[in-house]
């Protein structure tokens, strides 16, 4: 049955449904798989136990003939970021290790509510503030990905790497992820996966642990754009418990794909044409082009002017919304307490959070704290938000003349573990391409392109208009069918 | 349009500048973005919602009600309302605010400008009618609440008023007597309850003022402020102020300066105290709350809260005045709170249908009434009264034999006695308690003719020019008829005979 675990999500639906196999057979397979790729730590917690329950009552559903759900019968990985009722829930921090929530996030409900099950809770940056998933409290995840011919482990990117890592892997077919500056699309891009951070308020922020609200998107990572549209229609949907959650229905995705792009017009913004990027990306990116222009669609040449200044924006806004949001884990009601003997309440905050937080979040709390801090604020702060008006601006005058943007995701392919530490800025770098969609709130995607000279994925990303999901899902489907991207990481976990 | 409250000090006369924040909770069911209940009193931490609690990845939804009282309380003062306004975080740590931050109104409030009349009031020292300006009206999210006293070492948290919502209504520093400052937040809470946007009860805390105060010299510029925090009640307000215009002007008059820092009120000693200096103030980095769209009235929500405002303080005190003719001091004390007007009208209405009469014909008697009478013999008879007997149709019907002269006054007062104290029928007291006059002709005549024959001395003098002397005549009737003849008819039958 090893078979099982090379399926993805429509296949395993369909297959479930049609009485190939069971879920439970599904949810046994997978189960193994992760059981068997401890050395990946993708995952922080692994709940077989809710996997199969799931896969049970859905083969029971089946056995009574009712509907299976859009997701029924698939166990997937939960990026450690949404509350799970009952499951330990850290995002990946020492200061929430432990934590057990009363409450079921809205996006992960939605998804059981459509017949998933889980596997368990994968590990990421802490707080979701990372771009290689080194910054978990529980160790780095090791990307299933290495440079032909080294044993050296790669980074599979982040903060959704676990999510990344385990559906690369094969070890879930698909997972959550999360995405407030890139972290869906830049770790699917680099392990050779797909992933979309749909329009901003379609997937429910309540009950996700929150780094910057304004930013914050949940999404799929699945190895196809069918999986990928499947589990986004399971996870979206109004949300009154979410001030910022669109009041729109959810589109039919799924049925609505289509690789025919006619009459559409994929705009190729000239910015994105930054030094160190590399030149396997560059070509990748014109490739990208012909594959398009091939399913039918016009490319256009348009401009983003301020595209420079979004990243120096975003890693102001960010880590302005984080500071203010971290402010709750004060060891007051849950998580971790340090209380030094005779500690006031001053000193029990200073000695938690010390202890509670990893050197990358407390640097963004600091980079917040000051961006926000009197006399700071209009420098920063406000003129940050200025940017961001300008680089949504700058989308919606590209948008008059084409129908999506397409552009690589990062400027390099994964890297390994460890080579960046020492330089936070050529880390916070891998999102430059990533960082715009997400000022902005614009549906974008993430899907695999080719690979290296060193056998590494390469992800080409495609920006669409606000709601536009489908036309983003469309042209990656478009591309997915000419990349024909079959490489694999080779076992080694 | 002046204040003559003067501070003398050893360097001559000293003026108090005022402004108030008043921190009104608002009334109703729900916290301000979470839907825990806001009921007074419950156990500890048993009206917590997740939100309130600050759980990870919890998240605030408004309470359109919190809204629209704000709204409401914006229109009751004249102030512009914003169509357009957004919630901002006031970022500090302490263990009463579960999110780290509160969710307040900085840069762009609900309510804008409006103002608030204070009525002259001689003896408190108000010479004239004044306006009081209101800078404006935000609404944000109270704090928990600590208490120490649980444990030798630690303190505890109740969260049952975490969240909570509160309107800030912060004046302009218009004010420059504690008589004045007294009188605003009197009228304030007056029209919140008229709005009915908050209960008003300072002893629960739903009602709390930080008083600012500077002294200077008259004419010369704003002094140096101190912001005394969460003084609850009028009485603590105007003492606040008392002691710290004192204290400012001998700091400054000892060639000191006053240091613009928070200060704490003291209840027990009535004075203030350092809480923080200026140099100790939070930076609380104010910034928009990504959490939350910016708020956007709609005109429809807008009309919508207008009409459903009520007859408001000022209104309604001028038709008293105007259209039911009572005097300033009447329709002053009838419009001051809600029970009051509330009363007034049930019982004016009653009372007028029962007389047959319009209201505004009656009105006078009722306010009496209301106002004066009522009052003293429900004081008189302390614990022996049951005010569930004070009903309208009761009181209304000892009225009604009033007007038509069937009861004298002191009737009318001894059949309320029997009344409050056993829940009778009046007509049916006043009737078997013999407590009606007699308006018989036959026998206040005969009454006359005999006090007539009897003072025959006194009837030749009246009739020579001393008309002083027919009081004598009426007294000397109603003595003989034991209080109970109409005196109306008296005085006719009197007069026919004498003159």
């Amino acid at each position: 049955m090893t078979a099982l675990t090379n399926l993805g999500v429509k296949d395993i639906r369909d297959g479930v449904a049609g009485g190939e196999f069971t879920a439970r057979e599904v949810a046994e397979a997978f189960n193994a798989a992760v059981a068997e790729a401890a050395s990946l730590n993708a995952f922080i917690v692994t709940t077989p136990d809710h996997a199969l329950a799931a896969a049970e009552a859905v083969d029971a559903k089946r056995a009574r003939g009712e509907d299976l759900g859009t997701m029924g019968g698939v166990p997937i990985g939960m990026k450690d970021l949404f509350a799970t009722k009952g499951v330990q829930t850290t995002a990946a921090s020492h200061i929430l290790e432990g934590f057990n929530p009363q409450y079921e996030s809205t996006v992960s409900q939605n998804l059981w509510d459509a017949g998933a099950g889980m596997l368990g809770k994968l590990n990421l940056d802490q707080f979701a503030m990372g771009s290689s998933n080194e910054t978990s409290y529980f160790g780095n995840v090791n990307s299933p990905w290495r440079k032909a011919g080294s044993n050296a482990a790669m980074s599979p990117g982040g903060s959704s790497g676990g999510s990344s890592s385990a559906v690369a892997a094969h070890i879930a077919p698909a997972a959550t992820g999360t995405d407030t500056g890139g972290s869906i699309r830049q770790p699917a891009a680099f392990t050779g996966i797909c992933g979309i951070k749909p329009t901003y308020g379609r997937c429910s922020r309540w009950g996700v642990v929150a780094f910057a609200s304004s930013l914050d998107q949940a999404g799929p990572m699945a190895r196809t754009v069918e999986d990928c549209a499947i589990m986004l229609e399971a996870m979206a949907g109004f949300d009154p418990k979410d001030a910022t959650s669109l009041k729109m229905d959810v589109p039919a995705w799924e049925t609505g794909l289509s690789a025919d792009l006619k009459g559409k017009r994929i705009g190729i913004p000239r910015e994105y044409r930054m030094d160190g990027t590399d030149e396997a990306i560059l070509k990748s990116w014109e490739q990208g082009k012909e594959w398009l222009r091939d399913a039918g669609a016009e490319i256009v040449d348009v401009s983003l002017p301020h595209t420079k200044y979004a990243l120096p924006a975003y890693y102001i806004v960010a880590p302005a919304e984080a500071s203010s949001n971290l402010a709750r884990y004060d060891g007051v009601r849950y998580g971790l307490r340090d209380l030094p003997d005779g500690a006031g309440l001053q000193n029990m905050y200073a000695a938690t959070r010390a202890e509670g937080f990893g050197d990358e979040v407390k640097r963004r709390i600091l980079i917040g704290t000051y961006v926000l801090s009197a006399g700071f604020y209009d420098a920063y702060y406000n003129q940050a938000q200025k940017v961001r008006t300008l680089v949504s601006r700058d989308f919606a005058e590209a948008f008059d003349q084409c129908d999506a943007i397409l552009a690589p995701t990062t400027p390099t392919a994964s890297f390994p573990l460890g080579s960046l530490n020492d330089d936070p800025l050529t880390m916070y770098l891998n999102d430059v391409f990533a960082v715009p969609a997400s000022l902005a709130g614009l549906p974008a995607m993430s899907v695999p392109a080719t690979v290296n000279a060193d056998g590494l994925p390469l992800g080409l990303q495609i920006v669409g208009k606000p709601f536009d999901e489908q036309g983003v899902l469309n042209a990656g489907l478009a591309i997915q069918r000419r990349a024909n991207f079959t490489a694999k990481p080779e076992k080694w976990w | 349009m002046v204040s003559t409250y003067r501070i003398q000090g050893a360097t001559g006369e000293w003026e108090v500048v005022i402004g108030l924040e008043v921190h009104a909770q608002v009334t109703s069911k729900a916290k301000l973005f979470s839907g825990a209940s806001t009921a007074f009193g419950a156990e500890p931490n048993t009206q917590v919602s997740l939100v309130d609690a600050a759980m990870p990845g919890m998240l605030p939804v408004p309470n359109v009600e919190c809204i629209r009282q704000a709204v409401r309380t914006g229109m009751a003062i004249e102030a512009q309302i914003n169509k357009y306004s957004r919630f901002d975080r006031k970022n500090y740590f302490y263990a009463d605010l579960p999110q780290g931050y509160q969710i307040s109104q900085l840069y762009h409030p609900i309510v804008g400008e409006g103002q608030l009349l204070i009525e002259a009031d001689e003896k408190a020292g108000i010479p004239q009618d004044k306006v009081i300006g209101i800078e404006r009206i935000h609404v944000e999210q109270d704090a928990g609440k600590l208490m120490h006293d649980q444990h030798p070492t630690m303190s505890y948290v109740d969260l049952n008023r975490s969240g909570v919502a509160l309107m800030e209504i912060v004046s302009k520093p218009d004010m420059r007597s504690p008589a004045e400052a007294g009188a605003y937040v009197r009228k304030l809470r007056s029209i919140l309850r008229y709005v009915g946007s908050c209960d008003g009860n300072m002893e629960e805390g739903s009602m709390r003022a930080d008083v600012n105060v500077s002294v200077r010299k008259p004419g010369e510029e704003f002094g140096t402020r101190t912001e005394t925090k969460n003084v609850n009640s009028v009485r603590f307000v105007m003492q606040v102020i008392e002691y710290e215009a004192n204290r400012q002007v001998d700091v400054l008059e000892n060639g000191g300066a006053v240091d613009q820092e928070t200060r704490l009120f003291d209840p027990n000693t009535g004075t203030t105290r350092t809480m923080r200096s200026k140099e100790d103030a939070h930076d609380y980095r104010y910034f928009p709350d990504p959490d939350l769209l910016p708020l956007e009235l709609e005109d429809s929500f807008l009309e919508e809260c207008r009409a459903s405002l009520p007859e408001l303080p000022d209104a309604k005190r001028r038709r008293y005045e105007t259209e039911l003719g009572l005097t300033p001091y009447n329709a002053r004390e009838l419009t001051a709170e809600v029970e009051t007007f509330g009363r007034f009208e049930t019982l004016l209405a009653a009372t007028a249908a029962k007389i047959g009469k319009p209201e505004a014909k009656v009105a006078t008697q009722v306010a009496n009434w209301a106002l004066s009478v009522a009052p003293g013999v429900m004081k008189s008879l302390g614990d022996e009264a049951d005010p569930s007997y004070a009903t309208a149709e009761a009181q209304a019907a000892i009225l009604a034999m009033q007007d038509k002269g069937e009861i004298s006054g002191g009737q009318a007062k001894e059949i309320y006695e029997i009344v409050l104290k056993t829940g009778r029928d009046p007509e049916e007291v006043a009737d078997t308690e013999g407590l009606k006059q007699v308006s018989d002709t036959g026998a206040i005549e005969a009454a006359i003719d005999e006090i007539i024959a009897n003072n025959a001395d006194k009837v030749a003098e009246y009739r020579g020019g001393k008309d002083k002397l027919f009081g004598f005549f009426v007294g000397q009737t109603m003595k003989a008829m034991q209080g109970k003849a109409n005196p109306a008819v008296v005085n006719q039958i009197l007069k026919d005979k004498l003159d």
